[in-house]
């Protein structure tokens, strides 16, 4: 039963300042860039985002974000599991550990690397005997993107697990199932919704992260230059056409990856109240 | 470490898993970080974070970063009331895009707020030719950028608060005669402070650290518009290690006070909860 009355002025002044707040703030640079993209008519458009550099920047940024959903998605998945199925000393220091990147300035996270694989590091002679080289290359760029999403898949299990419990692990593993078969049986398909959901988030972050990859990038074009670093440059080249044509598909990725999270998260929501 | 029995078996292969990527990623950089500082001498440090450039590259980082938040605190609150309480057209638009400041390129914002917002911008020429207010490149600038950055800190947290409120409260506060700014003041508010106070929190410490969006739009002219995480990375491109680690020692403490202030609060309110007090 609805006692007051809906105060209709309030109600439509506040829904009209949060048009016109996410209207300025998040559309019209949307809209902006896609427009200066296509201002220099469509093959004009194709060329820029069909430019060598271009392409091996957009395979770098897929390499580096690659490997960051790889790695985050079996830490993630290890260390969910392990946080929510055991009772063990320094839980709470370890879960400080893995959120920490996320608070960090992504140019200190740049800043860490360099210390601890740069020349003046003690490991960097014994990396360099080997021949292998992280800053300023590629694993460094791999690395950092790492480092910026590293608790994104963790941190969206963590909840998912506590709130399913163990009791279903304890009779599977009663019943004589092996670690493997009871998180594919039992675990895995409460969490598929919450992976996904954090690959999602992960995907996103990797392929747009610009200061930690900056510091740890040497900015060799076609080398070590991932899409953002290759619009920064266009843009300091006042080739503001190629900086927008490039920033056009960062922004399509950034719009599936939002229509992808309004569809996982109904999804999910859909089959937990089929479980309630 | 020691851990209660349990049955369920994968312990040391989990541990062992999340051991060793997290020294690799995290634990063996933050000792280097640790190690490095150790060998910096105090008064060396002294020297870099008191240097007025610095002090000013501080100074500019956390005011801008206060003010966006504050702004965002604001608007936060009016968002996530909006997409709680009433029913519209496009509210899952609304509810949808809020979320684009963390998935688009903090760079790609950047080069675009940037480019609307000097004196012959679409947005720029409109203050400047009304106003005389010039945004790109001044500190009005650097916090519409952060303003950007933390839009979903504050809706989100305060959000899923808000509709776990019993309405029996509030109804309850009808009864006994409140009028509407009443029940918001003594119901509704004590209730989503809380969460006000982590979104603000976590969305002043990321705006301090923020370099993607805000280069771009901050003209980089230092004392006025330079920014501590640039300053950083200047000191990187001279190979100037020890400053660049004094100047980031400096930004870590500062936001480990404010993720403190945070984890303080949220755990005087759980107490509170609780019925500990």
């Amino acid at each position: 039963m609805e006692l007051r009355k809906e105060n209709k002025v309030l109600k439509y002044f506040l829904i009209t300042i949060s048009f016109i707040f996410l209207g300025v703030f998040l559309i019209l640079p949307l809209v902006y860039i896609v427009i200066t993209a296509l201002r220099d008519g469509i093959s004009g458009y194709i060329n820029a985002v069909s430019d060598e550099y271009a392409i091996k920047a957009a395979l770098l940024t897929i390499q580096a974000t690659a490997w960051a959903v790889i790695v985050n998605t079996i830490f993630g998945i290890a260390a969910a599991w392990l946080i929510t199925k055991y009772s063990f000393k320094g839980k709470k220091l370890l879960s400080t550990f893995i959120d920490l990147p996320v608070t960090v300035s992504p140019i200190i996270a740049g800043l860490i690397y360099v210390l601890t694989f740069g020349r003046q590091s003690g490991l960097y002679p014994i990396l360099d005997s080997y021949g292998i080289q992280i800053i300023f290359a590629v694993p460094g760029i791999v690395l950092a993107t790492i480092f910026v999403t590293f608790p994104f898949i963790s941190r969206e299990l963590v909840p998912v697990l506590t709130a399913q419990g163990t009791d279903e692990e304890e009779a599977a593993s009663l019943m004589g199932a092996g670690t493997f078969t009871i998180f594919r049986k039992v675990t895995f398909p409460h969490i598929k919704w919450a992976l996904l959901y954090g690959v999602v988030l992960c995907t996103a972050r990797a392929m747009g992260e610009f200061g930690a990859v900056s510091v740890l990038s040497g900015h060799l074009r076609g080398k070590t230059n991932t899409l953002p670093l290759y619009i920064e440059l266009l843009y300091q080249g006042y080739d503001f056409t190629g900086a927008f044509a490039a920033s056009s598909i960062l922004v399509v990725l950034a719009v599936i990856v939002l229509i992808l999270r309004l569809v996982i998260e109904n999804k999910g929501n859909k089959e937990l109240d089929l479980n309630k | 470490m020691t851990r209660r029995k349990s049955v369920i078996p994968g312990f040391g292969i989990s541990m062992g898993i999340t051991i060793t990527i997290l020294s690799i990623v995290v634990l063996i950089p933050l000792c280097s970080l640790v190690v490095f500082s150790a060998k910096l001498s105090l008064s060396e440090f002294i020297d870099t974070v008191t240097k007025p450039r610095v002090l000013a590259g501080y100074y500019v980082s956390i005011s801008t970063a206060f003010i966006a938040s504050l702004i965002n605190v604001l608007m936060g609150l009016i968002l996530a009331w909006i997409l709680v309480r009433y029913d519209f057209k496009g509210k899952k638009f609304i509810d949808g895009i809020i979320e684009l400041p963390f998935a688009l390129p903090t760079a790609v914002a950047g080069i675009s707020l940037t480019h609307l917002t000097t004196t012959n911008g679409w947005v720029g020429q409109i203050f400047y030719n009304l106003f005389g207010i010039q945004i790109a490149y001044t500190r009005v600038g650097i916090t519409v950028a952060l303003i950007f950055i933390g839009i979903p800190f504050v809706v989100r947290s305060v959000q899923p608060v808000l509709e776990k409120i019993d309405k029996q409260y509030e109804e309850a506060a009808f009864i006994l005669g409140a009028d509407a700014k009443t029940t918001f003041k003594k119901v509704i508010f004590p209730e989503i402070l809380p969460a006000i106070i982590s979104g603000f929190t976590l969305a002043f410490a990321r705006c301090i650290g923020e370099y993607g969006s805000v280069v771009f739009i901050a003209g980089n002219t230092p004392y006025e518009t330079e920014i501590a995480p640039l300053l950083i990375m200047s000191k990187l491109q001279e190979y100037d290690y020890s400053a660049a680690t004094s100047i980031a020692l400096v930004m870590l403490g500062i936001s480990m006070v404010i993720l403190s202030v945070n984890a303080i609060v949220q755990a005087n309110v759980s107490r509170r909860v609780n019925g500990k007090i």
